[in-house]
Parts: C-alpha cells; structure tokens; sequence
C-alpha cells in the first residue's frame, strides 16, 4: 500500500472536521426522513442500473422475450393479436426481474458483505432502508415500464387506456409483493442459494408460471397456477390493459401473496 | 454508554451456546474503551448489542440514554458503526459511497478534510472491491465518521493496515477521543489496547475477566521491579554493599556471576537514590536498564484460556 497523506490536516481541523457541532435537533444529526428514503432509493436505483448483470436481467431478456414472442406470432390467435397479449406479460416479467431476483440477489450480497448491518447503523435505519430499496424498485419498473411500453407501442401494442390506472395499481402491488419475497429469499438463505432460486424461479414462473404466457389451459396445473404470484401479476396486466377493468381476483391473490411475504420476512429477515 | 448483566444464547446443531453470560462495563465520553479477549470471548456479540443490531437475552443497554435496540434515527445519527467486515458494498466507489452516507446527516463531517487526512482521496474513485484491506479500512472508518457522532463503535479498527496508516488511524482516535467522543475499539493487537486506551475490558469466555485502566490492569500503580546489565560480573565487595532494604537477584542461570540482574523494593526516591549512588560508588556502568512492569500481552495471556 502506499504512502496515505503527503500534507496531513492539522489535528484542530481534522477534530473540527468530524466532532459534533451545536445542539441535537428532535432527529439529531439526521436529515428528515424523505431525505434519506429518497437519498438511498437514488443510490440503489443508480447501482442496480450501472450493473450490467442487473439491466440484463432487468431490460435486456424481457426485451429479447418481447421480439422473441411478436415476431415468431406464438401469441397470434383468432381475433387476439400476439402483442396485445406479449407486452403486459413481458411487463410482468419485468417486475419479476427488477422486484424479485435483482433486488433478491442485491440484498443477499448485501447481507454477506455486512453492507445491510451497515447501513441500519446510520439513520437511515432498517425500515429506512427498506423504504429506499422500494423507491429504487419503483424508479427502475418506471424505466422499464417506459422502454417496454414504447418499443411495444412501436411493435403495434394497442392497449385499453382506461385500464392505466389499473395496470399501475397492479404493477405497484406486484412490484410490492415481488419484492417482499425476493427478500424474503435474500434474507434466509445463502447469497449463492439466492442467485440460483431467483434465477430459477424467474425462469419458471416467467415461462409456465402465468407471467408472461397465460397459464395453459390444463385441468389440474391451470388450478394451481392461477394462485401464483407471477400469474396473479400476468394475468391482472392482461385484463386491465386489454378490457380496460381489473381482475379483482388477481387483485386479492397478489395482495395476499404480498402479505405472506412480508410477515415472512418481518419474522425471518436476518440482517447478517 | 452502559451494558449490565448482559447475556446472550445462540441455539446450534451442537445445543444451546452462552456466548455472553453477564457482561457489565461503562465506556464514557472523552475516553476511548478497548474490549479485549480470545477469539470467542463475546467482543464482536458485546458490540453487537451494544450498536443494537442485535438482542440481548437478559440485562440492559443504554447508550446516549437510550436502547440502542429501539434506536429511533435520532440516536442512531450521533453513532458511528465502523463494523469488522466493513460493511462496504465492493461495486461501489469511496468517493461515491461516502457523498450517500453524508447525505444520511443533517449535518455531515468535513468529508474532503477527513478522506484527504485518511489518504482516500488517491483510490477514490477506484471500485471498493478493488480495494487493498488497509484502504477498505479507511473508508470503513471516513463512513463511521461522516454523521460527527458523539459515540464510535471501532471493530478492529487497525486490522490490514500498514505501520503508517495505522499511526495515522491512531492519531485520528486521540483526537476523536481529545474532542470528547467516546470511542469504543475491539483489537487483537495488544500494543494498539495499550497506546490508545484509558479503559480495558477483558473478556473470557462470555464474562468481563478484569475492567480497569492498562496501568490498573498491568500493575503499574505500585512498585516496578528494574533490570540492568553489566558488562562484567560484579564483585564480591560490590554485592557485599549493596543497599539494605533492596533486593538484589541475578537473572541470568549461573548466578550470582552472572551480568543480568533485577532490583525490587524501589518503593520510594531515597531507594532509587541508594540504588544509583551505589552504582556510582561501584563504578558500575549499567546498560539496558529498564521498569519491569508487565504487559497488557503478559495480563491477556493470563486470561487467554
């Protein structure tokens, strides 16, 4: 290592630079709590986009799912155009990567180099944290939101409008939901057992588990499926952005999947 | 900051384990406060609790008059965390990590004077991943910093630093501790307790083994045993001579010819008088003349198991 200072501070202005200063306020030396939640969804959103392996996931694979499935017409049916059907489901898909396994995988390395321990040491505390990562999930299912829904459009995606709002309710509670599991997972079990369960389950249940495709019409798989969290979110995308109303019971399932998952992690989250 | 009566039990496949089993001790402002003990003893549990991150099973923690466990972001902002592992995310930069700390605080430190006076200027900008251990530690310790807290919890806060950053460092917490923080430190290394402590605290095995201050705990209050060495043995007329009241002991293994002795009873200035005017009388020229006192290292290995 290398020589550290060359012309260090004096000790009157290092001790200044660091020793408290003035009275404590109601929040002592914290900014107000918005600061911080805001300041800490900026940090995470930025990280999770400069990480090539996150905007992969996050962007990347859901794009080349949406090309993949308009251009080869899989969706393509008797008056139901594929893209119609492909964008909500891709849109889906990409909650699952932004809420789920890339913010499953952060917080599980976060949790093995102490950063988690770390940072609900400072002010910004446990729930500040949580509530920084939720602004974070937020502001990247918003890019991904804008990008997906723009090259839908351009493919010709022709949505419902009036089922906006509550598309953005649904992508908010599945966003929500998601990202309660995903930490859920992060905080229970090993980093290396969270990169490859949320990696494993982004597969399965973007594939056959209702998100991106409806789930298939078999008796007893369709039964179980339906209850999924991933086809809750898919099919909930399709109906408002394609009728313009909610599916109130995609709705409820998501809402009580999102509880599950946050009771679980109340109990279960291990900080270290 | 006071713990008393702490007690702690993990659950393992092997059965129950009581890491702490009544800890007390008081770590007070203006002093810094070294935890010491072998590995197991229950420091990094004890800081653990004490930072609130974790629960104890019984007794009570009060830091800054609070339970760190319901810290509530007031408390937590006159705190400062430097944990062992650092706790630094390795894809982040210093420069970047440290400006989002900041922004956590009302008032944040001078962070351009304490990077440029912890030498983290120069890697900056450079992936904390890539990072050596002795730079990881600086701005491990910068981000402990950056909310002026009036209390700092160090977890081996010297380890992987080279001999002149860990001057640095040292300097850096007797100023911290001259500007009335109180500064609480867990270390392996013996020599850093004995510099920079006004307050040890040995643990073993999940108890406060000995408390008190390094001149408490080494013995250093009362009289010192002295060595010296002579260039030749000392002759008979010498030894016939030596003062009444002090005790003279050859330490070498053919005494008493031998060169290398130690004086007790020095337990007053007219002994050390009687001590040098003997060897003035004598014409003896001693060398490696030195207090025996014992060390923090000699007091640890008592305690280690």
């Amino acid at each position: 290592m290398s020589s550290p200072v060359n012309a260090p501070h004096s000790t009157a202005s290092t001790a200044a630079a660091v020793s408290p200063q003035g009275s404590p306020s109601r929040l002592g030396n914290a900014s107000s709590l918005a600061r911080r939640v805001m300041a800490q969804g900026r940090y995470e959103s930025v990280t999770a986009i400069r990480n090539g392996e996150q905007l992969l996931i996050s962007l990347v694979l859901p794009l080349m799912a949406l090309f993949a499935v308009v251009w080869s017409g899989l969706m393509d049916s008797a008056g139901v155009r594929g893209v119609d059907v492909a964008v909500p489901g891709v849109l889906a898909l990409a909650v699952l990567s932004s809420a789920f396994t890339g913010q499953g995988i952060a917080t599980g390395f976060d949790r093995r180099y102490g950063v988690l321990a770390y940072l609900s040491t400072t002010p910004l505390g446990p729930a500040g944290l949580i509530l920084g990562k939720a602004c974070a999930v937020l502001a990247v299912l918003l890019l991904q939101v804008v990008v997906i829904g723009g090259i839908g459009l351009v493919l010709g995606w022709q949505p419902v409008w009036a089922g906006v709002p509550w598309a953005v309710l649904i992508l908010t509670l599945g966003a929500a939901s998601f990202t309660a599991l995903g930490l859920l997972i992060a905080g229970t079990a090993r980093p290396e057992a969270t990169l490859a369960l949320t990696n494993l389950l982004w597969v399965l249940l973007g594939a056959v588990g209702g998100a991106v495709f409806p789930v298939p019409a078999i008796s007893w798989f369709s039964g179980i499926a339906s209850f999924l969290p991933s086809a809750t979110l898919g099919d909930g995308l399709r109906s408002a952005f394609g009728t313009g109303m909610p599916d109130v019971g995609a709705l409820l399932v998501l809402a009580g999947w999102g509880i599950l998952a946050t009771v679980g992690a109340l109990k279960w989250f291990k900080w270290r | 900051m006071s713990l008393e009566g702490l007690q702690k039990t993990v659950r393992s496949r092997r059965g129950d384990l009581h890491i702490l089993k009544g800890v007390d001790f008081h770590a007070r402002s203006g002093e810094v406060t070294a935890l010491l003990g072998p590995n197991g003893a229950g420091k990094t549990t004890t800081l653990t609790i004490a930072q609130g991150l974790d629960r104890p099973d019984c007794g009570t923690v009060r830091l800054l008059g609070e339970d760190p466990w319901h810290a509530g972001a007031a408390l937590r902002s006159q705190v400062g965390v430097m944990l062992q592992d650092g706790g630094l995310p390795p894809s982040a930069t210093p420069a970047r990590l440290l400006r989002h700390i900041c922004s956590l605080y009302r008032e944040p430190a001078d962070m351009a004077a304490l990077t440029e006076r912890l030498g983290i200027d120069e890697f900056s900008g450079r992936d904390i991943r890539r990072l050596s251990g002795g730079q990881k530690q600086r701005v491990a310790l910068a981000a402990a910093l950056a909310g002026r807290p009036r209390v700092v919890f160090l977890d081996e806060p010297s380890a992987g630093l080279d001999p002149v950053s860990r001057q640095l460092v040292f300097d850096l917490i007797l100023e911290l501790k001259q500007a009335g923080l109180a500064v609480v430190l867990t270390t392996h290394l013996l020599d850093d307790a004995e510099r920079l402590a006004d307050h040890v605290v040995l643990l073993r095995d999940g108890t406060v083994e000995r408390s008190g201050s390094v001149a408490e705990l080494t013995d250093r209050t009362g009289p010192t045993p002295v060595h010296f060495s002579v260039p030749q043995p000392l002759g008979a007329d010498a030894l016939a001579a030596f003062p009444s009241g002090l005790h003279l002991v050859a330490e070498g293994p053919s005494a008493p010819a031998d060169c290398t002795f130690r004086v007790e009873g020095l337990t007053s200035p007219d002994a050390w008088a009687d001590l040098a005017g003997w060897w003035r009388d004598h014409r003896i020229m001693p060398t490696d003349v030195r207090l025996l006192h014992r060390s923090l290292e000699e007091v640890f290995l008592e305690v280690a198991p």
